[in-house]
């Protein structure tokens, strides 16, 4: 096994974030300019969006499932459950619908996109695609982040409604608690603070989602082994990061609003 | 095309006796392997130039630089008399619209059918859809390749993805074609198919075009063979003739070896060359 030197290393390391920020900086700059291909953003939608609808309702269905009968169990010693629904609402809004749906959609899209990408890349169709006169960040990038950003965020609130009324669910058929109880307290527990949050942290998830996912793809070396490295590279990154930027907005919405 | 084309500063770049392509003493080099050192040639306006050399002499990196998808470390290069380093990434990416490339292993988009291949750059013009079909179809049937239409990449043969390659380069009617390696890998029947497509190419539109090769067979069967249009076939140019717009450049280890005609390359003395076309 071949050792790197640390200079070389930290070279490398400097060059990837460089790269990184030009290609997001390109991105969005394209957004603003023509051509825009806007075919292949509604087509992005749709195998993101869509695509991921499935995934994205039985986790935040499951979710607020669990988190009902998790939450009752502890409630119960304090004489609090009809608190359940408020807890489920609040836990869904501003942290596990936001991040779980980025993690979920992360999963599925990154790694979809860092493969096909890279596929493409290997097979110098990305090349063919410049030779063509078409820019690949252009034609490739700027509408999976488009696509990625809008999507994820209804994503997240199709998630939020499907983990409370999951939690409701459980809440009235399992626990035996009064349903309109429940989702009075979710309802009036929410503030305008809690949503913002929450809706807030899927813009930076999906940016976070296509940048990296498109990143590791066009970075791709070395045949079909690369492809299955970037496209691992591609959801642990943009996993971490997820989990990171979720921090960092919590932060700041509590900063703002106070809670 | 012939619209954009009058009215872009290729134009001017497009007449006999120009030069195409030019480059000056340019060098690249990856991951301190010098792969370029101080590479230096003219492709004029009708030239047909034959890129020779060992595998891993930087041919296909040279082709990689004189379409714009490289940047070299040093030194000047000028397609159609403009230096790519003074041009911004959209004016090369509207450059790119008068080069046709054909890449080594084809590069067809896999998830497009023959049809959307061929048609890409026309789609991406805008142009009415009703001509780009026909365009199409006048591009396959140049390539012998019509029934194929609405097959996709993974569905072809080798040849047959080449084939394709080239329909879509030369669907604009570019006025530089790039051929990598384009009979790379093929069977000698195939490969003589692809080498009479750019005969065909060469002697009917004039293009300019430069050609790697790796098989010594097809550089000369371009050099000494002409496109009959009455008979719709390559034939040998009559009393051993040669064609006088095909040149040859040879790399070797990264350096110019040879630049001339073929006459020049038949009677070189150089030891190495001998070796080489020998």
């Amino acid at each position: 096994m071949r050792f790197i030197s640390p200079e070389a290393y930290a070279k490398s390391v400097v060059a990837s974030v460089q790269e990184y920020s030009l290609l997001c900086g390109r991105a969005i700059a394209n957004i603003f300019s023509k051509p825009r291909y806007i075919a292949d953003t509604f087509t992005q939608m749709d195998s993101i969006g869509v695509g991921s609808l499935p995934i994205v309702v039985l986790t935040g269905f499951f979710t607020g499932c669990v988190l009902a009968l998790q939450a009752a169990t502890t409630l119960q010693q304090f004489g609090a459950v009809n608190m359940t629904g408020r807890l489920v609402a609040l836990s869904m809004v501003k942290e596990l619908g936001p991040v779980l749906t980025g993690l979920m959609v992360s999963g599925r899209n990154a790694s979809g996109m860092a493969s096909e990408l890279g596929s493409m890349k290997v097979s110098e169709q990305i090349d063919a695609m410049r030779a063509l006169g078409t820019d690949p960040i252009r034609k490739l990038v700027t509408p999976r982040l488009v696509a990625t950003v809008f999507m994820l965020f209804f994503l997240t609130i199709i998630s939020d409604a499907c983990g409370t009324l999951g939690g409701g669910l459980v809440s009235v058929f399992l626990l035996r608690l009064n349903g309109g109880t429940y989702f009075h307290t979710a309802y009036m527990t929410l503030i305008a603070g809690d949503v913002i949050g929450g809706l807030v942290k899927p813009i930076f998830s999906g940016f976070i989602i296509a940048t990296i996912g498109c990143y590791y793809g066009l970075k791709t070396t070395g045949g079909t082994r690369g492809v299955g490295q970037s496209t691992t590279q591609a959801v642990v990154a943009s996993s971490v990061l997820i989990i990171l930027v979720d921090f960092l907005v919590t932060q700041l919405m509590i900063g703002i609003f106070g809670r | 095309m012939a619209d954009t084309l009058a009215s872009s500063p290729v134009s001017d770049a497009l007449a006999p006796g120009k030069p195409i392509v030019e480059f000056q003493d340019v060098s690249i080099g990856f991951d301190g392997n010098q792969v370029l050192d101080r590479v230096s040639f003219t492709v004029l306006h009708g030239e047909t130039r034959i890129l020779l050399g060992p595998a891993g002499g930087g041919k296909s990196v040279l082709m990689k630089l004189a379409n714009g998808l490289l940047e070299p470390d040093s030194g000047v290069i000028r397609i159609f008399g403009r230096d790519l380093k003074d041009m911004s990434k959209r004016e090369i990416f509207e450059m790119r619209a008068h080069i046709g490339m054909v890449f080594q292993e084809s590069a067809l988009f896999d998830s497009l059918n023959v049809e959307n291949n061929v048609a890409y750059r026309l789609e991406e013009e805008h142009v009415d859809p009703v001509q780009i079909h026909n365009r199409v179809v006048e591009a396959l049937q140049f390539v012998e390749l019509e029934k194929a239409i609405d097959k996709f990449p993974s569905e072809l043969s080798g040849g047959m993805r080449r084939r394709v390659s080239i329909a879509r380069a030369i669907i604009s009617r570019p006025d530089l074609i790039l051929y990598d390696s384009p009979t790379g890998g093929l069977d000698p029947i195939t490969s003589n198919t692809i080498i009479e497509l750019v005969v065909k190419q060469r002697d009917v539109y004039h293009t300019t075009c430069l050609l790697i090769t790796h098989r010594l067979q097809d550089a000369f069967t371009l050099a000494t063979h002409r496109y009959n249009l009455d008979h719709h076939r390559m034939e040998p140019i009559p009393n051993n003739g040669i064609a006088a717009e095909t040149m040859f450049l040879i790399l070797n280890e990264g350096k110019v070896v040879f630049d001339g005609t073929t006459l020049q390359l038949t009677h070189t003395q150089d030891p190495w060359l001998r070796r080489y076309i020998e």
